[in-house]
Parts: structure tokens; C-alpha cells; sequence
């Protein structure tokens, strides 16, 4: 012990910044952060000469001049006149619907498949084995200028719907029109809108009353179901977005029911509410059954805490389904669902739902057949085993990379551009990048979108992570 | 016991029966199919919902790809050669403008003369990949290896045959950079010298020297620029670039990210974040609009060159990822076993940590490299004619104006064979390097 000496206590030396373990890390860190930032200083210089060169220095003030182009697809009003910035927030908008509707129809595909995968019947197993390598091996670009070209291709024009003995037929009771110029379905229309609307009704109603020639308009097989809308209309302003004016004497004369967005916020904050009630609800008989042992039947109250609440409110609003209707050689009124928006919609879907279906698979195959033959041997139920026991260890499994998926669909959606659908890479990173000339400042602003929008769905996956991890040693 | 038996009962058997052959309807095809395709009503419904299934599928296709037409010069003529065979309703396809344009979907505009080039690429590209993906193959062709990263671009581009030599060079350089250095002033400053010499060589004297040489002994095949480049040939060239770059630097982010080196880490942490939260197409838009602006004003390098580069970074954003995966999947004891035999942080990875990391990641790995593969079509809404840009600009040719599905379904195919055979070779390698017992 004795022959241990205290380490020298000697003075630092120059050479100690690389040779001495407890400098060097420091030594390496702040040479990395020094080219670091010259590297950063080099670029942003290149680019603060390049940009005076051309005469063009930052700015996003072209973000508030008038956009001057049209938006086929829009979830919120807009017109030409409006501003870049709001084209904009049209295209982000139009993101996360294709997002959204993406993320839920992949999950239903995928998790179908990904089931039916691991069935016992061979044939059904290999047909999706078919599906997911088809699928996952061919470039999703290719997915959706062919998804495009079967829908061009393959439905019926709107004029094949006319006529005594039309070549095509509306679906659903004649509410729903799939033409090969979009799909035609019901919009739910408020007689009794909160929001007195100004401005929603004006895409539909405003150019329609004058367009269609009279004589057309009588041909239609439509007609008869225009006169319950009120007789009084003339032929050629029968048209759909007007049809409701005879119907409710409500609605004040030039106001034109139709939905705005405060009626759709009211309905979600009832529902909101009510689904926050019947957890409480849930909650109690939880409370209850820890008390007592016995858990109290709640299903159909809760059910009708859900329902009861957001139907009152749809009736009080006075909601209606406006069908599409054929005017002429085209469809009026209902929501018009464009191709580009469907085909982009159906092929991030079904190219997600492959990758989701092996995440399926691979989730409950790592739950090992011990865990099912333990709850067997406990008495539970096979569906009791999968709810209870199953499911709560595959969803650990599967959740994570099923939110890197969502993420990719998110991302994957910015290929809208390839089939026209005006997303914000068709808005902010095509049309105002090439009518404004401002490329740094748009490819900047897509990229900020889109980071934030990455980083939000990586937020909600680190909270569901750190929920549901297992406690370790 | 059995004797007091015999006085009760009647009759003891004392012999086996001989075994019986098992029932007819659980062995055979018959048994087969009760047990996978009609094990009960459920599962016999199912079968034949799949069997209706597969015939439509197979009715509405089958007809179509075999009444096709190959020797067609455009698309009228085709529908007339396929209505004359096969009566007036027949829909086929018209195979003949694959015939017509096969060259072009898989070498763009590349001149036509010069087309051993290319072959001749891929071909060096396979050989050089060979001895690295199957061990079997003879060592000594990891020289090939070692070449073709040389030799590959120089066949596709032509030029001097210099500039290639003078790129080697480098390496060459920062090598030799490396022993001296490292023999004098130890293994640090060695690494610091071997990154430094070869970018100050290519920076600085590397064109200089590469002209010189050419001027005194002219040595070169004939240029191809860039804009020749398309179809097949430039998905696989950006496709294979990037995926053999983005392996090491991900490797390399990877350890960063993992590093406990706080500033390191951060660099490293936001570079992939930044990456994988932006979709390639804007990163795209970055090489073809941008990156010019962030050079020195007068660069004007080529657009291929860009989009390789913002591919390659794209791709090594997620290779990190999925090698950090890999990294954090190793149990600590490896790490700490590894320090306590007193190898070094570089000595550990090499010969205890990314082995077994890499290996666990394989098939990330390969999905990553699918990916990349995969989006290399996305060149096309930057203007670039890769196959499905090229497949448009067929569409808009008056003699094959209206034709969809033969041109999807061919460049739809090859993409299949080319992914499809990656993923098969990513479980050929996990069954071969897998070491548990099972």
C-alpha cells in the first residue's frame, strides 16, 4: 500500500490537451464546434454573396402579396386574390387531411393484413404475402401516378351517368358519384348554422346559379328530387347549393345554410366533452370495482353519454346530407373529393399498410406462445387472453415503429406534387416558389413545416415510449 | 395384477396391434388441404373468397399481358395488330413500345455507340460487390473492390483518365500522411494529418496535377455529360453511390450520436434529426435550387453530382438511425468487457462493437438501402429523366401518346427484381451470420 503514490500533481502542459484522457475530449469538442461553425460561417457567407449577386436578399415579405392561382382542393376558403402566406396554410392544411386519412385507412389495411398474414389458411397467408412484397418493393412514386392512371382510366365520365339509360349508376342510394374526375359524396349541410356564414357557401352556390344552360338541366335525371327543394327556383338556378333555401324557413333570404367552421368546433367540443364524461364514467365503475369486486354495467350509459350529446347538437344545427347532383356534364354540391387527392389518399395507404402489416406481424409473433398458454392455464378466455395479456405486449412492440410509419405517410405526401394535388409542397414549394422566385426562402419554410410537424408526431411517440416502457432493474 | 385380471374379464389382448396406416383425409394432398385451407367453416369460406379472388385477378390480367402485341411501331398499329388476332374487343397490351424503347428506359440518352460503358460498369459494380456480399468468393477480388469505386465513374463519365488516378491519389496520400505522421507524433495527430492531406491534395493540386499529366501523356475516353444520364442507369448510379457512402458516414453519426462528447453529440443528433424530419423531395429541391447558393460564387457543378450528395445524406440520416439501433440493442457487458481487456475507444468498435451491431441491424440496414433505391424516382419531379420520367416523356412521343400500363408495369417490374432480390439477400445473410442456437 505503501508503494501507491498520489498521482503527480505536476503543471499543465500544452501536450496534455491530446495525450492526458481527461483534456482530450475537451480538446476534440472544441475543435469540432470551430470547424463546425466555420463550416456554417463558409456556407452562410457563399450564400449572402451569391444571393447579392442576383439582388435578391432574404425576405418573406412576398408571403402577404396576392397569390394569383387557384387551388382546386380546399378545406378553407380561399380565392386568387388571397395571399401566398394563406395558399399556404391551404396546402398545409391539405397535408394533414391526406395525412390524417392516410394514417387511418394504413392502419386499418395493415392491421387486417398483418393479422390475415399470420392466418392458418394458407391461401389467404400467401395472397397477402403477394400484397406486402408487391407493395413493398416498388417505389411509392410509381404507386401514385398508377393509382392516378386507374382512376383516369378506369371510371366512368360524368356524362356516362346521364341520359334514360345511363352507363353508370351512383352508389349508395344515389349519394355517392365515383367519376373519373373525383369522387362525388353527401356533404352535411347545418339549415341552422352558427356561423351566419358569409363566405363558406360562396365556392359551390356563387358560380354555379348562371352556368348551366337551361336545357341541360331539364335533362337531367336529378330534377325530380331538385323540386323538393321548392318549385319556386328557376331551372337553371337549381342547382344543389340553393335547393335548401325553399326547405328552411329558417335560414334568413341571401344567407345560404352550409357548414363553417364554428359549427364543426361546436360539435367536436361536445363530442370532446362527452368522451371525456364516459371515461369518468369508466373511472367510477372502476372505483367501484375495486371497492366492492363487482363492477357496475355502464356500457350503454356510456354509450349514450357519447352519442346522445353530439346528435342533439347535429339536430339543433338542423344538419342535412347534401347529395352531388348532375348538372349538366357535371357533378353539383356534396364534397368533391378529387382524383389526385384519392389516388394520392388510396396509394400512401396501401403502399403504409404493407410496411404497417409487417410490424403487425412481427409485433405478435414476439409475444411469445408461453404468455398464451399462461392465460389459458389461469382460466381466461381466448378473447380475454388477447385483450388482457396479447394485446397490451404487442402494442409495445408494434406502437413505435407504427408512429415512424404514420411519420413516413406524412412525409411520403409530399409526392402530392406528382399528381397535381395541392399540398404545401404543391403550394408554398411549387406554384409561390416559381411564381416569386424566393426558392431559399419557400424551400426553408417547407422544411420548417414539415420538421415541425415530424417533431410533433416524435413528441407524442417519446410520451407513449416512456408510458409504456417496462420498469427495469 | 393381469392374472387376477383374466379370471374377470373375457378377453385379454396380449399382442400389438400392428400400426395403421393414418386416416386418408389427414395425410396427402386431401390432408393437406383439410388442414390449411378448410380447417373449419370460417377458414373454408375464407378459401374460397381467395380462390374467387384470385381469378378475377388472374382473368382481368392474364388475358391482357398474353394478347399483346411486340412488333407494333406505335400505338394505333398496335391496337389494329391485337384487334385483327384476337377480335375486336380484345384488350392487350401492347408490349411493342418496350420492344421500341427498352434501350432508352435503361440508358436515357446515353449515346448508343458508348453503350459497353455502362454494362461495363454495372458489370465492375457486381464483381466489386461480389467478394464483399458472399464470402465464398475468391479475397483476392477485394482488389476489384477497392478499384471500382475509381474506375465506375470514370467509365460512366469518360474524360481523362487522370482525374480518376488523381482522386485515388488522395487516399493514397492521406495514408502514407497517416504512417509518417503517426510514427512521429503519435496516432492523433496521425488521423488529424491523414483527413487533412488528401483534402488539401484534391482542394488544391489535384486538377493541376491531373492536367499536367493528361498534357503530357493523353490517356482518356470520350466525355459523356450529364444530362445524357437517365432510365435505369441513373437510378443505379445515384442508388449505389448513396448507399455505399451513406453505410460509413452513418456509422460514423451513429457513434456520434452515441458519443458521450456533448458538442459531438449534438452536431451529430441534430444533422439526423433535421434530415429525417424533412421529406427528400425538399432536400431535393435543395440540390437542384440551393446548392449552388451555399458554394463560392462561380461553382456551377453538376446536378447529378448535387442530387447524389443530398440522396447520400438523406440515406445516411436514417442508416445512423437504424445503426444506433443496433448499438443500443448490445448489452452493456460488451462495452464494459471490451475496456476491460484495455483496448481503445476506435479498437473497441472496430473488433467488438460494430460487429455485433451491424450484424444485429442487418435488416434495417437493407430496408434502408431499399428505401434509397426505391426513391431515386423521385428525381423525376426535379426534371431529372429517371424511368419514370423517361416514361413520360414516352407518353408525350404522338406515336405512343395514351400508353399507361405497359410502361408502368415494365419499370414497375424491374424495381421489384431489383428490391426484391436485395431483401432476399438481407435474410440469406441473417440466417448465415446467425450464431445463436435455436
Amino acid at each position: 500500500m505503501t508503494t501507491m503514490t498520489d498521482p503527480p500533481k505536476d503543471s499543465f502542459r500544452l501536450g496534455m490537451l491530446i495525450y492526458d484522457t481527461r483534456y482530450r475530449s475537451l480538446t476534440i469538442q472544441v475543435v469540432a464546434l470551430i470547424a463546425f461553425m466555420l463550416l456554417a460561417a463558409w456556407l452562410i457567407s457563399n450564400t449572402a454573396q451569391n444571393l447579392a449577386a442576383l439582388g435578391k436578399p432574404i425576405n418573406f415579405g412576398f408571403l402577404s402579396g396576392p397569390a394569383q392561382y387557384d387551388i382546386n382542393q380546399t378545406l378553407i376558403p380561399y380565392d386568387n386574390q388571397d395571399s401566398h402566406l394563406r395558399a399556404s396554410v391551404v396546402g398545409l392544411l391539405n397535408t394533414l387531411l391526406v395525412a390524417v386519412l392516410g394514417c387511418v385507412l394504413a392502419t386499418v389495411v395493415g392491421v387486417l393484413v398483418g393479422v390475415l398474414r399470420l392466418s392458418r389458411n394458407w391461401l389467404v397467408g400467401r395472397i397477402m404475402t403477394v400484397y406486402v412484397e408487391m407493395f413493398r418493393n416498388v417505389p411509392v412514386l410509381l404507386w401514385i401516378v398508377f393509382a392516378m392512371a386507374i382512376l383516369i382510366e378506369s371510371l366512368p365520365a360524368p356524362r356516362d351517368f346521364r341520359g334514360d339509360t345511363p352507363q353508370a349508376s351512383m352508389l349508395f342510394a344515389d349519394s355517392v358519384a365515383l367519376t373519373n374526375r373525383g369522387f362525388y359524396i353527401p356533404k352535411p349541410v347545418f339549415d341552422r348554422s352558427l356561423g351566419g356564414n358569409p363566405e363558406a357557401p360562396a365556392p359551390e352556390a356563387a358560380p354555379v346559379s348562371p352556368a348551366p344552360p337551361t336545357g341541360v338541366v331539364g335533362m337531367t335525371g336529378g330534377s325530380s328530387r331538385i323540386a323538393t327543394g321548392g318549385g319556386s327556383a328557376a331551372p337553371g338556378a337549381a342547382a344543389p347549393g340553393q335547393a335548401p333555401q325553399g326547405q328552411s324557413g329558417a335560414a334568413p333570404t341571401g344567407a345560404q345554410p352550409a357548414s363553417s367552421a364554428l359549427d364543426w368546433l361546436v360539435i367536436l367540443g361536445v363530442f370532446g366533452g362527452s368522451l371525456l364524461g364516459a371515461r369518468a364514467i369508466g373511472r367510477w365503475a372502476d372505483r367501484k370495482q375495486e371497492a366492492t369486486g363487482l363492477r357496475p354495467r355502464t356500457i350503454w350509459v356510456q354509450l349514450a353519454v357519447v352519442f346522445v350529446p353530439v346528435i342533439m347538437v347535429l339536430m339543433a344545427l338542423g344538419v342535412r346530407l347534401e347529395r352531388p347532383e348532375l348538372t349538366g356534364f357535371n357533378f353539383d354540391g356534396g364534397i368533391h373529393m378529387r382524383n389526385s387527392l384519392i389516388a394520392l389518399w388510396l396509394a400512401l395507404s396501401f403502399y403504409t399498410a404493407a410496411f404497417i402489416a409487417e410490424i403487425v406481424r412481427g409485433g405478435i409473433l414476439a409475444i411469445s406462445k408461453g404468455q398464451t398458454e399462461a392465460a389459458a392455464a389461469l382460466g381466461l378466455r381466448p378473447n380475454r387472453i388477447m385483450s388482457l395479456v396479447i394485446l397490451p405486449q404487442a402494442l409495445r412492440v408494434i406502437i413505435p415503429p407504427l408512429i415512424s410509419q404514420y411519420l413516413n405517410l406524412t412525409k411520403n405526401s409530399s409526392l402530392a406534387i406528382a399528381v397535381g394535388y395541392m399540398d404545401i409542397t404543391g403550394t408554398l414549394g411549387g406554384i409561390t416558389m416559381n411564381q416569386t422566385g424566393r426558392e431559399l426562402e419557400c424551400v426553408l419554410l417547407l422544411m420548417l413545416c414539415y420538421l415541425v410537424i415530424s417533431l410533433l408526431i416524435s413528441v407524442v411517440m417519446n410520451w407513449y415510449n416512456n408510458r409504456v416502457k417496462l420498469v427495469e432493474r | 395384477m393381469s392374472g387376477t385380471h383374466a379370471h374377470t374379464a373375457a378377453y385379454v389382448r396380449d399382442t400389438m396391434l400392428p400400426e395403421q396406416a393414418p386416416p386418408a383425409t389427414s395425410v396427402g394432398v386431401l390432408g393437406w388441404m383439410r388442414a390449411n385451407l378448410f380447417s373449419n367453416w370460417f377458414n373454408a369460406i375464407l378459401t374460397l373468397l381467395s380462390v374467387a379472388f384470385i381469378y378475377q385477378v388472374l382473368a382481368a390480367i392474364l388475358p391482357w399481358v398474353f394478347q399483346s402485341s411486340w412488333t407494333a411501331n406505335s400505338l394505333n398499329e398496335c391496337r389494329a395488330q391485337i384487334d385483327a388476332a384476337y377480335g375486336p374487343h380484345a384488350e392487350g397490351a401492347c408490349w411493342a413500345v418496350i420492344r421500341e424503347r427498352y434501350l432508352q428506359l435503361i440508358f436515357g440518352f446515353y449515346p448508343s455507340e458508348l453503350y459497353w460503358r455502362p454494362i461495363l460498369a454495372f458489370a465492375l459494380t457486381l464483381a466489386a460487390l461480389g467478394p464483399v456480399l458472399f464470402t465464398a468468393l475468391p479475397r483476392k477480388m477485394l482488389w476489384l473492390s477497392v478499384a471500382a469505386p475509381f474506375l465506375v465513374p470514370w467509365l460512366l463519365w469518360g474524360g481523362s483518365a487522370w482525374v480518376p488516378v488523381a482522386v485515388a491519389l488522395g487516399f493514397v496520400l492521406g495514408y502514407v500522411a497517416f504512417r509518417v505522421v503517426a510514427s512521429v507524433a503519435g496516432a492523433l495527430l496521425g488521423a488529424i494529418a491523414a483527413g487533412l492531406v488528401p483534402v488539401l491534395w484534391w482542394l488544391l493540386l489535384a486538377s493541376g496535377w491531373a492536367g499536367l499529366m493528361q498534357s503530357v501523356l493523353p490517356l482518356g475516353i470520350e466525355a459523356v455529360d450529364s444530362r445524357n444520364f437517365g432510365g435505369f442507369m441513373l437510378s443505379i448510379t445515384i442508388g449505389v453511390v448513396a448507399i455505399a457512402c451513406s453505410l460509413p458516414i452513418g456509422v460514423l453519426l451513429a457513434l456520434g450520436r452515441q458519443s458521450n462528447l456533448l458538442i459531438i453529440k449534438a452536431i451529430c443528433t441534430g444533422f439526423i434529426e433535421l434530415i429525417r424530419g424533412v421529406p427528400l423531395i425538399t432536400l431535393l429541391f435543395v440540390a437542384s435550387l440551393l446548392l449552388n447558393y451555399f458554394m463560392p460564387p462561380g461553382t456551377d457543378f453538376d446536378i447529378i453530382l448535387r442530387v447524389i450528395i443530398m440522396v447520400t445524406l438523406f440515406a445516411s440520416a436514417y442508416m445512423a438511425e437504424v445503426i444506433r439501433g443496433g448499438l443500443a440493442a448490445l448489452p452493456k457487458g460488451q462495452y464494459e468487457a471490451a475496456d476491460a481487456l484495455g483496448l481503445d475507444y476506435w479498437k473497441a468498435q472496430r473488433l467488438i462493437i460494430m460487429p455485433q451491431a451491424l450484424k444485429i441491424s442487418i435488416p434495417g440496414i437493407v430496408s434502408t438501402f431499399i428505401g434509397v433505391f426505391k426513391d431515386t424516382t423521385l428525381v423525376s419531379i426535379i426534371g431529372l429523366l429517371d424511368p419514370l420520367g423517361f416514361s413520360n416523356s414516352i407518353r408525350a412521343n404522338a406515336e405512343w401518346n395514351g400508353i399507361v400500363w405497359e410502361l408502368y408495369g415494365f419499370i414497375a417490374f424491374m424495381f421489384f427484381v431489383f428490391c426484391f432480390s436485395m431483401s432476399r439477400y438481407s435474410m440469406y445473410l441473417e440466417r448465415k451470420l446467425q450464431t445463436e442456437h435455436r
